[in-house]
């Protein structure tokens, strides 16, 4: 395969300065004086033809990215607000596309029309205030409502309502890896801070705290369908991101600080293996891999079924390509039954053995638990 | 000053070596004449785009056919690239290590360096820079600071990784990533002192252009190149000193135990003594300089593009004073807009409101501009130079990355596109792209005036069409794996397998890519063998209205033989005619500024 893609690169290449050549050799042959190396009538006639050229095959190379590139583009949302977000996305893409096409033609098409001729007279057209004031005032117009629909959606998102029945979940960064800790059933999550992490008890939670007792630590996500979530971010070493593609949320996941973000999953993981979309992905993805494995490259395992996925979204190290967790979005009674089989906090510190003496942490973090929130 | 200390005359020979005794030394290498100096600045830079565009190919052949062994990347990474496989380190040391560099040394000092001190005298009508010793410690300092940054390549434990915009914790921690040991504090160091080289320049062309320009060149006559560069070290000295105020900071919790960015750290078994910093901090700080930058880069390309449209259009420029008023705007709105790219940072919600909406009144300024060149491209009489259609080029890479910010800039919107290819796509076309054919164009047009010489212009028809396909083929595809929800500076994709339908594009990109920057040995062909072997330039080859080709085509100190021409008009008289339809001056489209008015015509206030 790589051979293959190398030698087209090189092919490629050599028909570009093949036609290069040509191109010099045309422009060359002009028959006129080519002393100064100022652009001449000739010039003109052949760089105004390729500006409109340019201009089509662009038009062209546009529709042909949407029309082929756009089905790898993300599934309808998985999400209450995500529904809001593909809206708006839609209409400022439509927005953008509409001025995009209408720009770009101007711009070649003058470009072609109005190359130079040897005695064609330029306008001398140096103002017109009423040109200018309409297309001020309709990139106003047009901004205006494009932010106030924006607005309204981002503080509709990020206006989070902890009172709720929404679930309390704490999301938990670190070089190269993320944990979720559940409240339980309670729903308030223990006090954690870096200096707990010992042993067993990996994202610091602090074992004094009562409310931690009942609290849920697991290595994949899974989230009841069409109930609120709110996330809360805790990093223990450098910036991550926790970002939720399909779920249209993101969230910076910073050190010292939680952040947090909140949305209700609309799609279980079972409806969106179903949808046509989602089947002619994965169908595709696995003939990708079927010819690849084939070819005898390498060795690629079957990508069996589709999974939301969490990423890491920020610059964290080596292996920042490779931070994930994996999202399983169920039915209530599905995600009732999963949450009762995992093991407690206080279950988990109790099993583990040769427990540290939780006074020697406190009194070795000091007046820094003032830091340790939640 | 050297600006009047010079009697012009006795320069008005073709040998300079009479009167000063002129060195290779002081020629080259320590001179304090401002033509010099930009010379410096270009080749300097260029050479820095060598350098930066090489590593975007290799990177690029990474994302493309990941984890292949190329014997390119043996030869050229050596011990990071073992079998020839490029390592996870060296993948996110390239990044840094590009976006650093063609940021700040290519499109900061080599754009801007290069025509603000070329064109600032000449075009206000001065002898030289308000400071010409000044202007030699900036240019000696920009180099300083290259080979620093060059030098932090080669560091046992690798270049600074931690992406060009080094948030701590990660650039702070050498546990966290080998890059961030020695090779992060060269960077710091390459850019204290690249901040000192930059404030230098700028503070220089602003007293130059306020206090030199000669008799008659009002602010109002002034060629819009000037008015960008002039607004550009504005921009400069407002925000420049606040990057280095967060890479002190960061000095400091580095190397001196402070935690202005760093707490509750845990990392590699170890609890950090750091408490109470915030890497939203460092985030605000770094963007207060970042956003402007990135106006600092293209600005100067919006200056040199109205003033070669105009000139190639042999029409004036459309909205001159709509002109200025948008570069105004955007120079005061890009100080307050650098909360857009933190809208997730974790920052209080209401900000991202703010910052949403100031972001988007840039687009307003931006968008009257786009509207203008267009127009003064209408009923022109094109001259199609290869300056004339990277020119129009900027012009479409501009609306086309232009428009996808009016995404990014919706803190909404922004939420799922975040550090995707998105971004990646959007800031390479609108600032990247259209900066660097601001920066062609600029040596296309004033190549004759640099060196005497021209260069070959079909060689540059052919730089262009090359270079104008492959940017759209590289970053136009881009948006759509960004709009697919990959995220940027991963070392590949293929770790799971859902974005496996994204590799044939990564593949056209990189193809691209290798085209694209493979034509630049044209342009590089053409530059360096035209300053010898050019044809010789006439005076003003282009037939142009400002001052600088009033000028003879010999360099000479202080720049003018004689008196400094006064100016009569503004820059853009071409194809003026009067009341019978007849040009102002019988027979010639264009009007320099030196010009006085003529007898009828009407004179036009802009």
């Amino acid at each position: 395969m790589t051979p293959f893609l190398i030698i087209i690169v090189i092919a490629l290449f050599a028909i570009t300065i093949w036609q290069l050549s040509k191109i010099y050799e045309l422009s060359k042959d002009t028959g006129s004086i080519d002393s100064t190396q100022v652009a001449n009538d000739k010039d003109n006639q052949t760089q105004g033809k390729l500006m409109l050229a340019f201009g089509i095959a662009f038009y062209i190379f546009m529709l042909y990215c949407f029309w082929v590139f756009s089905d790898r583009a993300l599934p309808a949302a998985s999400s209450e607000h995500g529904i809001e977000y593909d809206s708006l996305l839609l209409i400022s893409l439509a927005v953008i596309m509409f001025v995009q096409i209408i720009t770009q033609g101007l711009l070649h098409y003058f470009s072609y029309q109005y190359r130079g001729k040897k005695g064609q007279k330029a306008l001398f057209f140096a103002d017109n205030d009423k040109l200018e004031f309409i297309w001020t005032i309709i990139p106003v117009i047009v901004l205006a409502g494009l932010i106030i629909y924006g607005l309204f959606t981002w503080s509709s998102i990020m206006n989070i309502d902890e009172d709720g029945d929404a679930i309390v979940i704490e999301l938990y960064a670190k070089q190269f890896g993320w944990e979720a800790r559940y409240a339980g059933d309670d729903n308030t999550l223990g006090k954690a801070n870096v200096r707990f992490i010992e042993g067993v008890n990996s994202v610091g939670v602090d074992q004094s705290d009562p409310y931690a007792q009942d609290d849920v630590i697991t290595s994949e996500l899974h989230l009841p369908v069409d109930r609120p979530v709110i996330f809360k971010f805790r990093s223990q070493d450098v910036l991550h991101s926790a970002y939720f593609p399909h779920f249209r949320a993101q969230m910076n996941v910073v050190p010292g600080m939680i952040t947090q973000f909140s949305f209700t999953p609309t799609v279980t993981s079972e409806e969106i293996r179903e949808t046509e979309y989602m089947r002619d992905k994965i169908e595709k993805i696995k003939q990708i891999r079927l010819d690849r494995s084939t070819a005898g490259e390498e060795d690629m395992a079957d990508y069996e079924q589709f999974e939301y996925y969490l990423l890491c979204n920020k610059i964290c190290g080596v292996a920042h390509y490779n931070m994930q967790m994996k999202i399983v979005v169920e039915t209530e009674d599905e995600y009732n039954s999963w949450i009762a089989e995992q093991q407690r906090f206080g279950e988990l510190m109790q099993d583990a053995p040769e427990m540290q003496d939780p006074e020697a942490v406190e009194a070795e973090s000091g007046n820094e638990m003032a830091q340790a929130q939640n | 000053m050297s600006a009047v200390g010079h009697t012009p005359i006795d320069h008005a020979h073709d040998d300079h070596g009479h009167h000063h005794k002129e060195t290779f030394i002081t020629k080259y290498i320590f001179s304090t004449d401002h033509k010099m100096i930009a010379k410096q600045y270009l080749i300097t830079g260029l050479l820095m785009g060598i350098i930066g565009i090489m590593m975007s190919v290799l990177f690029r052949m990474q994302l493309a056919w990941p984890g292949e062994s190329f014997w390119i990347f043996e030869a050229l990474l050596g011990k990071w690239a073992p079998g020839g496989v490029m390592s996870q380190e060296i993948y996110l040391a390239l990044v840094t290590i590009h976006g650093t560099i063609m940021v700040f040394f290519v499109l900061t000092a080599g754009l801007s360096g290069t025509f603000s001190n070329l064109l600032i005298p000449l075009q206000i009508g001065a002898r030289d820079m308000a400071s010409g010793f000044l202007n030699m410690i900036s240019y000696h300092l920009f180099a300083l600071s290259s080979v620093i940054m060059v030098s932090s390549l080669f560091v046992e434990a690798g270049p600074a990784s931690a992406g060009w915009t080094i948030y701590p914790p990660l650039s702070a921690l050498p546990q966290a990533i080998g890059g961030s040991g020695m090779g992060m504090t060269l960077w710091l160091v390459s850019m204290a002192i690249f901040i000192a080289s930059s404030l230098m320049g700028s503070l220089n062309y602003i007293v130059t252009t306020i206090n030199l320009r000669t008799a008659g060149m009002s602010m109002t006559r002034l060629p819009l190149t000037i008015w960008a560069f002039f607004v550009t070290a504005i921009i400069g000295v407002v925000s420049f000193p606040v990057l280095l105020s967060a890479a002190l900071m960061l000095i400091m919790d580095r190397s001196f135990g402070t935690s202005f960015f760093l707490s509750d750290i845990y990392l590699k078994g170890e609890v950090l003594a750091n408490q109470g910093g915030s890497p939203v901090l460092f985030e605000h700080l770094f963007w207060f300089l970042g956003h402007p930058e990135v106006y600092i880069v293209i600005l100067p390309a919006m200056g040199i593009v109205s003033e070669i449209l105009a000139t190639n259009s042999r029409k004036p420029i459309f909205g001159y004073r709509a002109m200025v008023a948008s570069i105004l705007a955007i120079a005061f709105l890009s100080t307050i807009v650098w909360g857009h790219h933190m809208f997730v940072s974790g920052m209080n919600p209401f900000l991202g409101s703010v910052f949403t909406f100031t972001t988007l009144l840039i687009a307003i300024p931006s968008a009257v501009k786009a509207f203008n060149w267009i127009t003064t491209l209408w009923k022109g009489n094109l001259q199609m130079n290869p300056a004339m259609l990277f020119s129009i080029a900027f012009v479409s890479t501009f609306i086309t990355g232009g428009l996808t910010g009016i995404i990014l800039g919706d803190s909404t919107l922004d939420i799922n596109v975040h550090d995707t290819y998105f971004v990646v796509a959007h800031f390479h076309l609108v600032m990247g792209i259209s900066a660097l054919y601001g920066l062609l164009a600029g040596v296309y047009h004033w190549f004759p005036k640099m060196f005497g010489r021209m260069m070959n212009k079909n060689l540059g028809y052919i730089h262009f069409w090359v270079t104008s396909i492959g940017a759209y083929g590289i970053f136009f595809p881009m948006h759509f794996i960004g709009m697919a929800g990959l995220p940027r500076r991963y070392y590949t994709n293929t770790s799971f397998p859902y974005f496996d339908d994204l590799m044939d594009l990564n593949v056209f990109m990189t193809v691209f890519a290798i085209i694209t920057a493979a034509i630049q040995l044209v342009f590089l062909y053409n530059f360096f063998a035209s300053i010898f072997y050019g044809k010789k330039a006439t005076q003003n080859p282009w037939n142009s209205n400002t001052l600088e080709w009033t000028t003879p085509v010999e360099h000479i100190h202080g720049n003018w033989p004689g008196a400094i021409p006064h100016v009569y008009r503004w820059s853009y008289d071409y194809s003026k005619t009067n009341e019978n339809g007849e040009y102002v001056i019988p027979g010639q489209d264009f009007v320099p500024q030196h010009i006085p008015l003529q007898k009828g015509e009407e004179e036009l206030n802009h």
